[in-house]
């Protein structure tokens, strides 16, 4: 009973991992793979034998080891014996060993129970939804850098292959960014759009440091009150704002600038700082700016040389969280900016939006915006978690 | 006697929240209040451009000899569809004329001339005739046509969100809309199920990520990745590949034989499916909307169940294998129950805030195909049919209904979590 499970698991197994590298394969390599099922089911079964004969044991140093190499070396052989080699499937026969080794580990198999059963579906449970979610993310951003890279005709040829054609040289491949950066005066965008999200957050840094210092530390009366009305506004939607922010800023000639945009940005990002670093500033001792006041220290004083030093982790991921927003927003960049010198990507982006640009320069300039994000929260990933899951950035 | 010190402190505090404090009040709270105030108003987007003058100067004798008259008219017209308070125009001279009559509330200083002029109605126009006299002096300096030179105007009119009068007929424009009730299903059904969708992904997305595995961070920061990426980039890119004929995803659809003709996923109402012998119409765009509101929000209810669920005690694990529970009771009786003041929280948040999205839809279908919620609407009113009036009117509806949330958000959400 024991091996009939191992064999059944290992040939799932399997099944899942020739179905997902194939479509993989097809989609994103632009290689014709067909979907054969006798070699999966062959070999994980037969992997899944072994795996249920000799389970991995959690603390071994490296568990899976024997089995991926089992699975690599049968999936070279076994195709080729069939005939039916395609190259990868050394790959698919390492994964197909993991995964087998996955299923069975630690797993109470001879006889089996009931929760063997319900442990064996969690794990598969598991594999299916990693491949599903991972496929699910991957999927549209491997697709807009690749529509990016091929003039619309070869794209349009097969909109399901999405691989990217390196053949055609770099200058080629390049044609979109290029386009979109010189010809569409993306560089001008990028400057400006850099502009505004470090203004915003060098100013929201700067008043919220301040306001979360004296919500943390003084006493005044209505504290509490005032930070919970700040809070409330956080839930205002954009769109209740806009009409009377549009009315209001074009009548004082506000609304066509970038000074008027960062004002409203400050405003949708303030509260939320200000709540963050509040939070932060409460775990600091309050003894050690004693010690400075007491050492004749000012207030500020004691907030440069003592508070802020100690909150570097906060104002970082503050002033990334500030940064992304900024650098992300959409509506008011489009109702307000109406001069092409000033506008932000986001703003850049809907002008590129047309029947008369093609759809390669639009991905090209959704590539650039999103890059410098990506990129920044890779950096900062660390700083960034902390502090998108202690504001919970509004979106 | 100096103030105490606990009085100083509150006065520094008070300092140093007044900058956030102002920027707060005059961006947000402030332009609510705006809303009550222009929701009454009948203001269209063209009232907000000031009404200007135009000053338009014609010869209507030209002088032929020294001492021979030279008249000029000023027509000064308010071509707008609103009052203007006061002109002011001044217009220079040509050289060697001497003014012989000069209209009412105009004079002439040097060579240039002046004019105030009163109150000018919507569509109405006033001449003014200048008399001059043309000197010797004018004829050397070759005969100058006085229209060589432009009239400057300065108009002065009332601020529209001031001036225009109070009106009622807005609201019953909102309620009478036929679209009205529909929009409003469409707003909840988007919000329940979007709000839904994200979260249970999240929560599956989580339980993937809590045990430990090599690339777990690798993984756990590309889970995020629809979160964090603008969406004006992740929008524009859906409605590439969603697209019937040039959409990868429809190209795989047909590739594999799973659908046999192209989908107008984002533009298409309805969706016949014949299940059973069933005929369900399902709203295929509105589930596109939703599908992508799960997609794009799933990460944030996933940061914060993984979060939780690493502090989970590991003991509560241990005692729940110890007494035989299976893979599911330990989910059902020991996971769960201690997700559930983060999930509750989850959802009221990413409730509101779904119900205040607007960005997402307008950028993937605009509103068209039944995918309208309310924020499309009040843009759709104020700045596509350029009546900030009924956008306003629209928009205070929308915030009573948030009001409604916001109370049972601070009525039910648990203390201590955000």
């Amino acid at each position: 009973m024991g091996y009939l499970i191992g064999i059944l698991a290992g040939a799932l197994g399997g099944g899942l991992v020739y179905a997902s590298l194939s479509l993989s394969l097809a989609l994103f390599g632009g290689l014709a793979t067909r979907l054969g099922l006798a070699v999966p089911l062959l070999l994980g079964g037969g992997l899944g034998l072994v795996a249920a004969r000799f389970q991995p044991k959690r603390e071994a140093p490296w568990p899976y080891l024997p089995l991926a190499a089992l699975g690599l070396v049968l999936g070279v052989l076994l195709p080729e014996s069939l005939g039916v080699g395609r190259g990868w499937d050394g790959l698919a026969g390492l994964l197909t060993g993991v995964l087998a080794g996955y299923a069975l580990r630690d797993l109470k198999l001879h006889p089996p129970d009931r929760e063997t059963w319900e442990v064996l579906g969690l794990r598969g449970l598991r594999a299916v939804g990693l491949v599903f979610f991972v496929f699910v993310v991957v999927f549209p951003f491997w697709g807009m850098l690749v529509a990016s890279l091929k003039p619309r005709a070869e794209f349009l040829a097969n909109p399901a292959d999405l691989s990217i054609p390196l053949s055609a040289g770099l200058g080629r491949l390049l044609e979109g960014y290029r386009a979109v950066l010189v010809d569409y005066h993306f560089l001008r965008y990028i400057a400006n759009t850099a502009y505004v999200a470090t203004v915003t957050m060098l100013l929201t840094l700067f008043l919220s440091v301040l306001g979360a210092y004296a919500v943390a530390r003084l006493e005044f009366p209505g504290r509490r009150w005032m930070e919970r009305a700040v809070l409330l506004t956080y839930m205002f939607p954009a769109i209740v704002l806009a009409i009377p922010l549009y009315a209001i800023f074009t009548l004082l000639g506000l609304r066509n600038t970038l000074s008027g945009l960062i004002v409203v940005y400050l405003a949708q990002t303030l509260p939320v700082a200000l709540y963050m670093l509040r939070s932060y500033f409460e775990t600091i001792p309050a003894s050690l700016e004693e010690a400075g006041l007491i050492d004749g220290c000012s207030r500020f004083e004691v907030i440069w040389r003592v508070t802020l030093p100690l909150s570097l982790p906060a104002l970082a991921s503050v002033g990334l969280y500030v940064f992304m927003i900024a650098w992300n927003e959409f509506l008011f960049a489009f109702m307000f900016l109406d001069s092409p010198e000033i506008f932000t990507l986001s703003r850049g982006m809907v002008a590129l939006n047309s029947q008369e640009v093609p759809y390669q320069y639009l991905m090209a300039g959704a590539v650039i915006v999103t890059v410098p994000v990506m990129l920044l929260f890779f950096w900062f990933e660390r700083y960034l978690v902390g502090g998108l899951t202690a504001g919970g950035v509004k979106g | 006697m100096p103030r105490s010190l606990k009085a100083r402190e509150a006065r520094l505090a008070f300092y140093m929240l007044l900058p956030t404090f102002l920027i707060v009040v005059l961006i947000v709270i402030f332009p609510v209040i705006a809303d009550f105030w222009i929701s009454f108003k009948d203001i269209k987007l063209g009232d907000l451009r000031p009404p200007r003058a135009a000053v338009v100067e014609r010869v209507e004798a030209r002088p032929r000899a020294p001492g021979d008259p030279l008249v000029v008219a000023y027509r000064v017209e308010n071509r707008s569809k609103n009052p203007i308070q006061a002109v002011r125009f001044s217009d220079a001279l040509p050289p060697g004329v001497r003014p012989v009559s000069v209209p009412p509330g105009c004079q002439v200083t040097g060579d240039r001339l002046f004019c105030r002029l009163g109150a000018l109605p919507p569509g109405t126009r006033r001449v003014l005739r200048l008399r001059l006299e043309a000197t010797a002096a004018y004829f050397q300096a070759g005969r100058p046509n006085p229209r060589r030179t432009r009239p400057q105007a300065v108009t002065r009119a009332a601020n529209p969100l001031l001036s225009k009068p109070f009106t009622l007929a807005n609201f019953p424009k909102v309620f009478h809309d036929p679209e009205f009730w529909p929009m409003l299903w469409v707003t909840l059904a988007y919000t329940i199920f979007g709000t839904g969708l994200s979260i249970l992904l999240g929560l599956f997305a989580a339980q993937l990520l809590v045990v430990r595995f090599a690339g777990r961070n690798l993984l756990r920061g590309v889970f995020l990745f629809p979160y964090v990426a603008p969406v004006i980039a992740v929008a524009f890119v859906w409605v590439f590949l969603l697209d019937p004929f040039a959409g990868t995803v429809n190209a795989l659809l047909l590739k594999y034989g799973l659908a046999h003709n192209p989908i107008p996923f984002l533009s298409q109402r309805v969706w016949p499916v014949h299940l059973l012998g069933l005929e369900l119409r399902i709203p295929l765009a509105l589930t596109m909307v939703i599908l992508f509101e799960g997609w794009r929000y799933f990460p944030f209810a996933f940061l914060f169940i993984l979060a939780r669920m690493q502090a989970m005690p590991a003991e509560l694990f241990e005692a729940a294998r110890v007494d035989g529970a299976g893979v599911w009771a330990t989910f059902r009786f020991v996971t769960l129950p201690q997700l559930l003041g983060i999930l509750a929280t989850l959802f009221l948040l990413r409730f509101i805030w779904t119900f205040n999205k607007f960005d997402d839809i307008f950028l993937l279908t605009g509103g068209a195909a039944g995918t309208e919620t309310i924020t499309i609407k009040v843009y759709d009113y104020a700045f596509a049919r350029a009546d900030l009036g009924l956008g306003a009117a629209l928009a205070v509806v929308l915030f009573f209904i948030l009001a409604l949330f916001l109370t049972v958000y601070f009525r039910y959400a648990p203390k201590g979590e955000v």
